[in-house]
């Protein structure tokens, strides 16, 4: 089951998302990147049907550059999750894209911002947010131990908290996790956390 | 001198003078033909080289062969121009003048009035300033029914983009995005262009106060003072001369009223024939836009005296 979760620190947000790509009973990769740089100051965490994952992350991505290429200017977190709501949204009630995304990125004047985005195009601006069925556990790890304001060391562990919690509590739970940070310096990869490694045949 | 225009096409080289009819010559008529028709290719050239004397005449002045030209916007002339749209910026200079000026804390826009009667009922009809946003407005100049429909579109435009990204339109795409509706008239459909052009004044976060000129081709243009209307050549001098930067808005309504005043027409100014308004921030950080009433105008007319137009330079 896809897990991805989020929250909002000093000046910055952390995203992190498993790394399992499933069809069925088969593990295909245990390396997929779920979380895709917006640009360089945001980042999408998304879970769903692989396709559609894929598909409308990408599609934001490059509306989001078209925007700038356009105008010169970059998005706000704040439009560019306001416009993925409105995609979804437009397409609800034809053909929906059975995506959840978790927005997070950082402005100027904002600071850092997390969106939770559902596959129903529900919008909320949150300070920590999470998908899937690992939502049970780190939803409430996360409200145990959550301040505003920590530092990355401190999210960081409570990151490494809530993954433990799935690893543990989630029946098939997935062995790997990425995560990713974004801050006045950009988004960028931090840290994965493997228990499984993708094992390579030695050739006969 | 005659020119030869030969057309290269994917047919074989002919391998000798009987296969000349494998080329085609262009006709006088603009379509091709097998003979080269030089009597029509002269008669061809010295059409072009009466135009070109006529153009150095009066700009308005047009000579016989450019009406061949005149009638589709669609298409260019020999020298390259629309013709169309070059009319329809004519229309635009005989109507009411319009003057926007930049200021350190705002932008102003003043208009002058063609339509004043004691009839008109003031309070239920603008004619020269439009709220497109809260925080942009815009000032008229041309055919005010083809003013309407760009305004609407505007607006429309603006509240599109407050739909999807949930936040104020920046001023400079939604004066391209009408830019680019203008420019759509003046390529194909086969319709004439719009006969009006626009002064945009608003604040965006981005460049802050912003004034922008728009004109029937879908040129645009950012400016810190700009005229458009009649008489707008004249004004724009003068304000070439007088406009200085980081000028309060106070010294930016008197530089406008003085501008005005010097150009229009009229023999005397009163409030009835002039629309003025300003777009600033309030204290709150809110953009604000403030159409003078006719008793506000009365009173800024008498302060920097120019109830009368300008005889000599104050």
């Amino acid at each position: 089951m896809e897990c991805v979760f989020g929250l909002v620190g000093n000046g910055f947000a952390i995203v992190a998302a498993d790394t399992s790509a499933v069809h069925s009973i088969l593990v295909h990769k245990n390396n997929e990147d779920k979380i895709m740089l917006l640009d360089s100051h945001k980042l999408i965490a998304a879970s769903g049907e692989p396709g559609d994952r894929v598909q409308f992350t990408e599609y934001v991505q490059k509306n989001v550059s078209l925007y700038q290429f356009r105008n010169g200017i970059p998005l706000t977190t704040a439009a560019a999750a306001n416009f993925t709501r409105g995609e979804l949204a437009t397409a609800l009630r034809k053909n929906p894209y059975s995506v959840n995304i978790l927005m997070a990125g950082y402005d100027k004047e904002a600071g850092a911002s997390l969106y939770y985005i559902d596959y129903i195009a529900t919008l909320h601006k949150v300070d920590k947010g999470a998908f899937g069925y690992g939502s049970y556990f780190s939803l409430s790890t996360m409200d145990r131990h959550f301040r505003s304001d920590m530092s990355v060391e401190e999210a960081i562990e409570l990151v490494d908290k809530c993954i433990t919690e799935i690893r543990s509590r989630l029946v098939i739970a997935p062995p790997n996790f990425v995560i990713k940070i974004v801050d006045k310096d950009g988004a960028r990869t931090h840290a994965w956390r493997q228990s499984v490694q993708d094992v390579t045949t030695a050739s006969v | 001198a005659e020119t030869l225009q030969i057309v290269v096409s994917s047919s074989p080289v002919p391998s000798h003078a009987n296969d000349k009819e494998s080329y085609l010559w262009r006709s006088h008529t603009g379509g091709f033909g097998t003979t080269l028709e030089s009597r029509g290719s002269c008669k061809r050239n010295q059409g072009i080289e009466n135009q070109k004397k006529s153009e150095r005449k009066v700009s308005s002045a047009v000579s016989n062969m450019s009406r061949r030209y005149d009638s589709r916007t669609t298409i260019f002339s020999p020298e390259g121009r629309l013709y169309q749209v070059e009319y329809a910026m004519e229309a635009i200079g005989n109507a009411g003048s319009a003057i926007g000026i930049l200021a350190k804390d705002g932008v102003v826009l003043i208009g002058e009035k063609k339509v004043t009667s004691k009839l008109l009922q003031t309070s239920t009809s603008a004619e020269k300033m439009y709220k497109i946003d809260d925080h942009v407005a815009c000032a008229v100049a041309g055919i005010m029914s083809d003013a309407n429909i760009l305004i609407n579109t505007a607006r429309v435009q603006a509240q599109r983009y407050t739909f999807m990204y949930q936040e104020p339109m920046p001023v400079e795409q939604l004066v391209q995005s009408l830019c680019d509706t203008k420019q759509g008239y003046t390529q194909f459909g086969g319709l004439r262009p719009f006969g009006v052009s626009f002064l945009f004044a608003g604040w965006d976060k981005n460049h802050g106060f912003q004034l922008y000129m728009s004109d029937p081709s879908g040129n645009y243009g950012g400016w810190k003072a700009a005229a458009v209307g009649a008489n707008n050549q004249a004004a724009q001098s003068i304000l070439k001369q007088d406009y200085k930067d980081d000028a309060s808005r106070e010294e930016v309504v008197e530089l406008a009223l003085k501008v005005l005043s010097k150009t229009m027409d009229s023999t005397s100014l009163t409030s009835e024939k002039l629309e003025l308004a300003e777009v600033f921030l309030t204290p709150s950080g809110s953009v604000q836009y403030h159409v003078h009433s006719p008793e506000s105008l009365t009173k800024l007319l008498v302060k920097h005296g120019v109830t009368q137009p300008a005889a000599e330079t104050s």
